[in-house]
């Protein structure tokens, strides 16, 4: 680790005062503790995550490989860095395709996650990879959603199957049904399938979202989560994964300098892999998750 | 609760309900501090009446600003601004409506030139909340100028109320933040703005101040809007927005339908965070 932030240079504080008197004491280690704790929590990790976490790496710290440390202080941001790691995914993960038919991924989230933009972000990408993406429109309910997505996939210059006009108007979970015929039909080997922003404790919602995938059948189940969100973001997890169970995470509108401690809480209660960060209003803007440098911006290393 | 008495356990839970309630670390100790010594101060032995207290607190604290929209111009412009995807375009629609719902005529300026059918998410809530609305002439017109229309309209109509939609844009990008400080500019050659609001997510964490802080430097805000707080995020956060830069919430979002809207209530919302 080459550089140090705040919370290096806060630990490395507490620890010079100790340099002296060799075994590090259960107090000592509390001091240190409490320094991660401030710093996740600054960085919006859930209170249970951070609770756990501080427990795990308190253990940790009161052990030989701190200890015998030439530098205690560094060794102990080494060891939280390395759980954060572990948590957030070690090894990235790869898109599921199907062995036989269209490969299906279905999008899910709270409202304005950035579901919609997303959905035109994985056609491009995809496109570009050689596959024939269709995107589907059915969130037929926020305004002007379904022309949002005829514009996105215009621009990434893929098929749009919209058959009904939205705001109001249409069956969802039909058109979700629908488009898996016109899928095969047309020969489109990856469906896209956008999804209205839902909140975690909208029931009826939920349960559409959850016909929505029955009908589809869906390869992927990506629930896309804002990188700003707060302390909230366990509870709308668990609701959507008991709602929809999604297979992967993706992390949007990491461009901003919110410190995103979100992944954390959301990989450590869900246990489902962060799959790709979006970084832009662009369709451009979409990468692989990287959890080295996700664990770095959540301690502001 | 899940003691009956004033103890350690009590405190933590207290905690952990602020820090759930997304009022950061930093607030939540200074307001568990404070409670402390009022507690020894006042003797409180019943952990209810501590709650009570710190309900108060709250409430107190949140009531430090005057929530009062001022639209006494004509006509009042009002400038909605926020980061992407928090509410902008719904509060707009939602807002115009309770307008036109006590006569005021509207008419709203789609200054979102950029977003993949912002333009028409606005026209359709112009259309249910019976206001006009002033769209871009070409695709990708300059959003300070479709300000200005908006507001020129509302003049030679003699509407009272022009409500301008712009784009979501991150507080870190500077050059989309200057393009607001523009927009201000160019809408004050015509008339003052009467109202700048801030839109702000309710699910937000702790980015919402640095939020509240850019937006404020850049956009002149005047106004706090918290939405989407129908879920179960708390909005703790706003408290910290209010202190740290003293602007009021003025409006507060309940769902995703036309009526759900409503002024802000310092009791009501301390309620709801400390329930
Ligand atoms: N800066 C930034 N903006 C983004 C990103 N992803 C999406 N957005 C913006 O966030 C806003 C909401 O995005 P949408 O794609 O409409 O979100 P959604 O989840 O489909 O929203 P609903 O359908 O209303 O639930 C838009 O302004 C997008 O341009 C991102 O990674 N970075
Ligand atoms: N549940 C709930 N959803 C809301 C509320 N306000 C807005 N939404 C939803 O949030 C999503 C984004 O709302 P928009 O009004 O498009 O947000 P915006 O800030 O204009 O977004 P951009 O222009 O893309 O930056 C939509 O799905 C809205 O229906 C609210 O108070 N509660
Ligand atoms: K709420
Ligand atoms: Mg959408
Ligand atoms: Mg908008």
């Amino acid at each position: 680790m080459a550089t140090f932030g705040t919370l290096s240079d806060r630990l490395t504080q507490t620890f010079s005062a100790l340099r002296t008197k060799g075994k590090l004491s259960p107090a000592d280690v509390d001091g240190t503790v409490r320094e991660i704790r401030r710093a996740l929590l600054d960085a919006d990790v859930a209170l249970p995550v951070v609770k756990d976490f501080t427990g795990r790496v308190r253990e940790r710290a009161l052990g030989d490989e701190v200890n015998k440390a030439l530098n205690p202080a560094q060794q102990v941001v080494k060891i939280v860095n390395d759980e954060l790691v572990t948590i957030l995914g070690g090894e990235q993960r790869r898109l599921q395709f199907a062995k036989s038919g269209p490969t299906v991924i279905m999008l899910a989230g709270l409202q304005g996650a950035g579901k919609t933009t997303l959905a035109g972000k994985l056609a491009k990408w995809l496109k570009n990879d050689g596959h024939t993406p269709m995107l589907v429109a059915a969130d037929l309910q926020r305004p002007n959603a379904v022309q949002q997505l005829q514009v996105v996939g215009e621009q990434a210059g893929a098929s749009v199957y919209a058959p009904e006009p939205g705001n109001g108007v249409g069956d969802p979970v039909r058109v979700a049904k629908d488009a898996m015929k016109v899928a095969r039909d047309k020969q489109h080997d990856v469906v896209i399938v956008d999804t209205a922003g839902r909140l975690g404790v909208d029931a009826e919602l939920m349960k559409q979202a959850a016909s929505i995938r029955k009908a589809v059948d869906p390869d992927e189940v990506l629930f896309v989560i804002d990188a700003m969100i707060g302390q909230d973001a366990v509870a709308t997890a668990q609701a959507f994964q008991e709602g929809v169970d999604f297979t992967g995470v993706v992390l949007s509108k990491l461009d901003g300098d919110a410190r995103g401690g979100a992944a954390l809480s959301v990989a450590s209660v869900t246990g489902r892999p962060i799959m790709f960060a979006s970084t832009g209003e662009g369709l451009d803007d979409f990468e692989p998750f990287h959890p080295d440098r996700m664990a770095s911006r959540i301690l502001d290393l | 609760f899940t003691t009956p008495v004033v103890d350690d356990e009590m405190w933590d839970d207290l905690e952990a309900a602020l820090i759930g309630a997304d009022f950061g670390p930093d607030l939540t100790d200074e307001i568990l501090d404070h409670l402390r010594s009022e507690v020894d101060r006042l003797r409180i032995t019943d952990p209810a009446d501590v709650k009570r207290l710190l309900r108060e607190t709250i409430e107190e604290r949140l009531a430090a600003h005057d929530p009062t929209l001022r639209l006494s111009e004509r006509p009042a412009v009002v400038l909605v601004v926020g980061v992407n995807g928090v509410g902008k375009t719904t509060t707009i629609g939602k807002f115009a409506k309770f307008l036109t719902g006590y006569q005021r005529s509207v008419v709203v300026g789609a200054a979102d030139t950029f977003r993949a059918a912002a333009v028409d998410q606005l026209a359709t809530w112009a259309e249910r909340a019976g206001a006009g609305v002033v769209r871009p002439q070409q695709q990708g017109q300059d959003p300070a100028s479709v300000a200005y229309q908006t507001v020129e309209r509302a003049i030679a109509d003699g509407t009272d109320i022009a409500i301008i939609d712009t784009a979501g844009r991150l507080q870190t990008k500077a050059g989309l933040m200057d393009e607001l400080a523009k927009v201000r500019r160019v809408v004050e050659k015509l008339a003052p703005i009467a109202e700048v609001l801030l839109v702000l997510d309710g699910t937000t964490g702790q980015n919402g101040v640095a939020q509240a802080q850019a937006f404020i430097e850049h956009a002149g805000v005047t106004g706090l809007v918290i939405t989407k707080l129908d879920g179960s995020a708390k909005g703790g956060f706003v408290l910290r927005v209010q202190q740290q830069t003293g602007i009021p919430i003025k409006l507060i979002g309940q769902g995703e339908g036309i009526g759900d809207l409503t002024g802000f209530t310092p009791h009501v919302f301390a309620q709801s965070l400390v329930p």
